[in-house]
């Protein structure tokens, strides 16, 4: 009697180790296509928001122009825009009494990822910038004075702040497949359509299912360590 | 460019393209030009009933069915708002009242199981198997004497609503701001049970999510089978006047499947642990859950299939 109630607080934990094993390796159908719909949702995200964020972060770092701090004040406060907030803002425009109703695409991939263009936009856009600022003035003047075109300075400085750019956008990423509140809100947890990590963890520990929940939790863990590996090779100078 | 950032960035790529082949594969594979949206409880999808009904549905009538398992309470927003083409909902005199405003269209009885209420096994409140009003009016006692804890999903879900009712019933009016004993999880069946099951206090749960996850709590039931505890669940057709884009047709089709013998006969034979969860009772709806409607729904059904006429 003493020594169930141990054994019951100490089997998920031991559970999830192994089905998370059992999981990976059995090639379950439906494990894949969770796996597969967070980093597509994550990754595209991010990717729309580095297309975007690079050359404009990298403007505003360059240049000098009126409202620079005001907007610098309002790019800092959506850095850390609470993700269930952006999901609501995303859920009300897209739902079929919202302005965009009629795009039918809430409880959709699109709408996920939208909300995490939101989501990672800003972080990738600020850490851009402060990272074009934050190369010396001195690198600047001495590539302009060898006869650099604007372009080529632009380049140049984007290169010799790439350590923190790709900072920026791993935090991003990160934030971006670990973030719940807004997919849950606009994606719905749809099974075989919108089930995140993230979602099936919360749905799976409601249902008791604690071995799946933390064999989510692991494989997830897992896959972004795999893919922080390339980033961090691509962020650190070869000694 | 340094040679191990280029194989970063072929790793990269690789990982990208692998991810955007093989997910819209798998993406494709599942999704079909025919789908409607199902918004439900946490209590149909979490007991496992709905991934073992719509398979048969989805096979016979080549249509999707993507479920929103949310509270009832959200269920309702969502079909107010057109973002869902059906309803399967258990909290009755809401229902009726999103008929009366014409957010719904029909409400058709498929279903039901019923509430009990779980506690620890030592059962500080001293709740047996007496009528309802004795363990209720326990419970307050046990709470105001701070013996005990009960906690509340919170959350205006269907089992929100029928634990106010059975409050309001013995003329009490629980307030999680001044009483401590009475808490307010604001959270799904599954994890107010774990909640309660953490702090070792009572809880009314649905008896489908009970017997599908009681394995993983350490709780028993102390109250079952007063009348007023039955659950009937029902099926809502969302007006397809209110908003565009309802895919009214195909919802139809999916609530003459949970009607038809054949599908109130699986949800007759689904079973966890040899245990039956749902009850189904199209057809005898007035019997039971006071449905008034019987003929005329039967009548309503049979235009899409056949002459089933319910179960006795």
């Amino acid at each position: 009697m003493e020594i169930l109630p141990v054994s019951i607080k100490m089997n998920p934990i031991l559970v999830g180790f192994s089905e998370a094993f059992n999981l990976l390796f059995s090639f379950d159908e439906e494990i894949w296509s969770i796996i597969f719909l967070s980093f597509q949702v994550s990754g595209i995200a991010t990717l729309i928001s580095v297309i975007f964020a690079l050359p404009l972060g990298s403007y505003m770092g360059l240049q000098e122009f009126r409202w620079k701090k005001t907007i610098s004040t309002i790019i800092n406060t959506c850095m850390g825009f609470p993700t269930v907030v952006l999901g609501l803002i995303v859920f009300l425009l897209l739902s079929k009494s919202g302005p965009l109703g009629n795009l039918a695409l809430l409880y959709s991939p699109v709408a996920m990822i939208i909300a995490q263009i939101l989501l990672t936009f800003p972080i990738i856009l600020g850490t851009t910038k402060a990272a074009v600022e934050s190369v010396s003035s001195s690198v600047k003047e001495l590539l302009l004075s060898l006869g650099s075109t604007r372009f080529q300075l632009w380049k140049s400085l984007l290169l010799e702040s790439r350590k923190s750019t790709i900072s920026g956008v791993i935090m991003a990423f990160g934030r971006a497949i670990s973030e719940v509140g807004a997919v849950m809100i606009v994606g719905g947890n749809i099974r075989w359509y919108t089930r995140t990590f993230t979602t099936a963890i919360i749905m799976q520990t409601r249902m008791g299912d604690f071995g799946m929940a933390i064999a989510l939790g692991m494989i997830l863990l897992l896959l972004t360590f795999i893919i922080n590996i390339f980033l961090t090779h691509l962020q650190t100078e070869e000694a | 460019m340094k040679k191990n950032q280029k194989i970063a960035l072929w790793g990269l790529s690789i990982i990208i393209i692998a991810t955007f082949s093989f997910g819209g594969f798998i993406y494709f594979k599942h999704q079909s030009e025919k789908k409607i949206i199902l918004a439900t409880t946490t209590s149909t999808y979490d007991s496992g009933l709905l991934d073992y009904l719509l398979p048969v549905f989805e096979e016979q009538n080549g249509i999707t069915v993507e479920i929103l398992s949310v509270g009832t309470g959200q269920a309702l927003s969502i079909g107010q708002s057109g973002d869902a083409d059906v309803l399967l909902v258990h909290a009755r005199t809401r229902e009726d009242e999103f008929i009366a405003n014409e957010y719904g269209i029909h409400r058709t009885c498929v279903m039901y199981n019923d509430f009990i209420l779980v506690g620890p096994s030592s059962n500080p409140a001293h709740i047996q198997n007496q009528n309802l009003t004795t363990a209720l009016n326990n419970l307050i006692s046990a709470g105001e004497n701070g013996t005990i804890s009960f906690y509340s999903r919170g959350d205006g879900s269907g089992t929100h609503s029928k634990e106010l009712a059975l409050w309001d019933s013995v003329g009490f009016t629980p307030n999680a701001f001044n009483m401590t004993w009475y808490k307010e999880t604001g959270a799904s069946m599954g994890s107010t049970l774990i909640i309660t099951n953490e702090n070792q206090g009572y809880t009314l749960i649905d008896r489908g999510t009970w017997l599908a996850t009681k394995a993983t709590v350490d709780l028993v039931v102390v109250h079952e089978g007063d009348p007023i505890l039955l659950n009937p669940y029902g099926a809502i057709l969302i007006n397809p006047e209110i908003h565009s884009g309802i895919n009214f047709e195909m919802a139809r089709e999916f609530v003459a499947f949970l009607v038809s013998e054949q599908g109130q006969t699986l949800i007759n034979e689904y079973k966890v642990n040899g245990e039956q969860l749902f009850h189904a009772d199209f057809g005898n709806c007035d019997k039971l859950t006071g449905c008034s409607t019987t003929s005329t729904e039967i009548e309503y059904w049979t235009n899409y299939n056949g002459n089933f006429t319910g179960f006795d």
